[in-house]
C-alpha cells in the first residue's frame, strides 16, 4: 500500500522534472543561438524576415502590462470580497455568495474570452485595459477564498482583544486582523498573478495580439503564453525553439512567482 | 463606593440559563474574586460586565448591570463602556505587531493622535504593569516573542493604557509558571489602590492571596458573597465550605 501512495507521488514530481528537462533542453540551444540578451531584450518579433529576428520583450512587456492590471482591477476586489465574506457579511448572504465565487472558478476559459469578446472588446477593442479587466474578474476567486482562509485562521482572540480595548468592529478587523493576516493575504494576490500570467486561451480573445511593445493600456499586446500558442503551430526549426525558449522564460517567471507565494505561506505560519 | 452594581441579573444562552437572579456589588479599590466550579457561570458574568456577550448571538439578559449608576446596556456606548472596563483574558493574546503598538492601540482607538503623548502613555503603562524594565528595549519587537507571563503584563498594560475604571481578569494566571503568577498577583495587589478588580480565578490560594471580597458560584446561582477571610473561615452555606475546603467534585 505505502509503495502505491509512493508511486503517485512521485508520478507528479516526474511530471515536473519531465517538463522541466524538455523546455530546458529544447529551449536553452536557442536562447544559445540567438544570443540572451538579443532574445530577453530584443523589441523585434519577426520570425520570417530575412535574417529572423526573435525579441521576446514586445511579449514580456505584454504579460507584465496585463497582468499588473489585472491585479489593479482584481486585487482590491478579491481582498475586499474576501473581507466581507468572512467578517461582514450574515451567515444567510454567505450561503448564498460562496458558492458564487466558487462558481466563478469553475468557468472554463474560453467562456471568459468570449464574454470579453462580447462584452470588453467592441468598447475597449482588444488592448490590455481588455485583457486586465477579464483577468482581472478570472483571479477573483483564486484571491478571494485564500484571503478569506488567511483571514479565517487568525485567531479570534485577537479580535476579542481589540473590541475589549473599546475598538468598533470595523477597527478591530483593519487594524488587528487584517495586519494578522497580511502575509496570507499577500500570498493571495501572489498566486493571483501567477494565474494571471500563465493564463492563455482568455487572453488570445481579447488582448489584440500584436507582438509590439505598447504605449498605452488602450493598445494591444500579446503575452508570452499567447505567443507560444498562436505560432506553435506553424513553427519549425529555430522559430520553434525561440517559442520553446519563451516557455522557459515563462516557466522561470512562474516558479519565482512560485517562490514568492510558499515563503510568505511560510512567514504566516 | 460602589462602581458596578448588579441587580437580579438573569442570563440565557439560548433556552439555557446560565446565571441566576444574581445580585453583586464590586468597589473601587478592591479585588472582588469570582470562584466556583467549572461550568458555574464565572466567565459569563464576567462578559456580561463589559458587554463581551454581545458576541453571542442567542444570548438573552434581564436585570440590570449598573457602572457608577449608569445602565451599561441603555445609557453607554459599548466602545465607552469598553474603555472604561479592562478585560484580561486567561490566555494571553497580544496582537502580532510591536510592544508599541500593541500598547498604543487603545489610546489611538479612543483618538489619542501626539507621537508624545502616545510615548508617554506607552512608558505608563508599562510600568503601571511591572514590565517596563523587561521591554523598554525592545518596544519595536513583535510582542509575541515575549514569554507567556510577560505577555500576560503586556495584556495588563495594554488595557490599562486606555485609563479604565475596572479590571475584569478571567483566569489571568492559569496558563502561567508559579513565579509569572506570584508577579501578576503581586501587580494586582499594587494596582487595586487605583482600580475596581474583578478576578476569576480556580485558584483556592490565589483568591484568599489577593482578594478583599469573594463570590462563590454554582450552576448559576450566587451561593454566598462576602469578605472573603470570611468565605474561606466561617461560610455560612454548607456547599461553600465544601467547595473551599476541597470536598467538593
Ligand atoms: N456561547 C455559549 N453558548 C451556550 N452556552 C454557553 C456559552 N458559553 C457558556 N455556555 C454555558 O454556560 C455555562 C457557564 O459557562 P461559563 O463559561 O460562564 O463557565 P465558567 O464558570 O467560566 O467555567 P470555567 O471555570 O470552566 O471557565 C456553562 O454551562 C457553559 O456550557
Ligand atoms: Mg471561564
Amino acid at each position: 500500500m505505502r509503495a502505491v501512495f509512493f508511486l503517485t507521488a512521485l508520478v507528479s514530481v516526474l511530471a515536473v522534472l519531465l517538463i522541466s528537462l524538455f523546455l530546458l533542453v529544447n529551449g536553452l540551444p536557442a536562447l544559445a543561438k540567438i544570443g540572451p540578451l538579443e532574445f530577453l531584450l530584443g523589441r523585434e518579433w519577426s520570425p520570417s524576415d530575412v535574417p529572423p529576428l526573435f525579441g521576446i520583450l514586445p511579449m514580456i512587456a505584454g504579460s507584465f502590462y496585463v497582468t499588473a492590471t489585472a491585479l489593479a482591477v482584481g486585487a482590491p476586489i478579491g481582498l475586499l470580497a474576501a473581507v466581507f465574506l468572512a467578517r461582514v457579511c450574515p451567515p444567510a448572504l454567505y450561503r448564498l455568495l460562496k458558492p458564487g465565487v466558487n462558481l466563478l472558478a469553475g468557468i472554463p476559459s474560453v467562456v471568459y474570452g468570449y464574454f470579453g469578446m462580447a462584452v470588453l472588446v467592441p468598447h475597449l477593442r482588444g488592448s490590455i485595459l481588455s485583457a486586465g479587466i477579464l483577468l482581472g474578474v478570472m483571479i477573483l476567486p483564486t484571491m478571494t477564498t485564500l484571503a478569506e482562509s488567511a483571514l479565517r485562521s487568525v485567531p479570534e482572540s485577537y479580535y476579542e482583544g481589540s473590541l475589549a480595548l473599546g475598538a468598533g468592529h470595523y477597527r478591530s478587523v483593519f487594524r488587528v486582523l487584517i495586519p494578522a493576516a497580511r502575509s496570507g493575504m499577500l500570498a493571495a494576490v501572489v498566486l493571483g498573478v501567477g494565474r494571471a500570467v500563465g493564463e492563455t486561451m482568455a487572453v488570445i480573445m481579447v488582448a489584440g495580439n500584436q507582438p509590439r511593445l505598447p504605449h498605452s493600456i488602450f493598445q494591444g499586446v500579446r503575452t508570452m503564453t499567447a505567443n507560444i500558442v498562436i505560432e506553435m503551430g506553424y513553427a519549425a526549426e529555430l522559430h520553434r525553439e525561440a517559442l520553446i525558449a519563451t516557455g522557459v522564460v515563462l516557466f522561470v517567471f512562474i516558479l519565482l512567482i512560485n517562490l514568492c507565494f510558499s515563503a510568505l505561506n511560510r512567514g504566516n505560519t | 463606593m460602589n462602581v458596578f452594581d448588579i441587580q437580579e441579573l438573569n442570563l440565557w444562552y439560548g433556552k439555557f440559563q446560565a446565571l441566576k437572579d444574581v445580585s453583586l456589588t464590586a468597589a473601587d479599590a478592591e479585588i472582588t474574586a469570582l470562584i466556583g466550579p467549572s461550568g458555574c457561570g464565572k466567565s459569563t458574568l464576567l462578559k456580561t460586565l463589559n458587554r463581551m456577550n454581545d458576541l453571542t448571538p442567542d444570548c438573552r439578559i434581564t436585570g440590570s448591570v449598573r457602572l457608577r449608576g449608569q445602565d451599561v446596556y441603555a445609557d453607554l456606548p459599548v466602545n465607552e463602556l469598553r474603555r472604561r472596563v479592562g478585560m484580561v483574558f486567561q490566555k494571553p493574546n497580544p496582537f502580532p505587531m510591536s510592544v508599541y503598538d500593541n500598547i498604543a492601540f487603545g489610546p489611538r482607538t479612543h483618538g489619542v493622535k501626539s507621537r508624545l503623548a502616545l510615548d508617554e502613555t506607552v512608558e505608563k503603562s508599562l510600568r503601571s504593569a511591572a514590565i517596563w524594565d523587561e521591554v523598554k528595549d525592545r518596544l519595536r519587537k513583535s510582542a509575541l516573542g515575549l514569554s507567556g507571563g510577560q505577555q500576560q503584563r503586556l495584556c495588563i498594560a495594554r488595557a490599562l493604557a486606555v485609563t479604565p475604571e475596572v479590571l475584569l481578569l478571567d483566569e489571568p494566571t492559569s496558563a502561567l509558571d508559579p513565579i509569572s503568577t506570584g508577579k501578576i498577583e503581586e501587580l494586582l495587589l499594587t494596582l487595586k489602590k487605583n482600580y475596581c478588580i474583578i478576578i476569576v480565578t480556580h485558584n483556592m490560594q490565589q483568591a484568599t492571596r489577593i482578594s478583599d471580597k469573594t463570590a462563590f458560584f454554582l450552576l448559576g446561582e450566587m451561593v454566598e458573597y462576602d469578605n472573603t477571610e470570611k468565605i474561606f473561615s466561617l461560610p455560612r452555606d454548607k456547599r461553600t465550605e465544601d467547595y473551599v475546603t476541597g470536598r467538593f467534585g
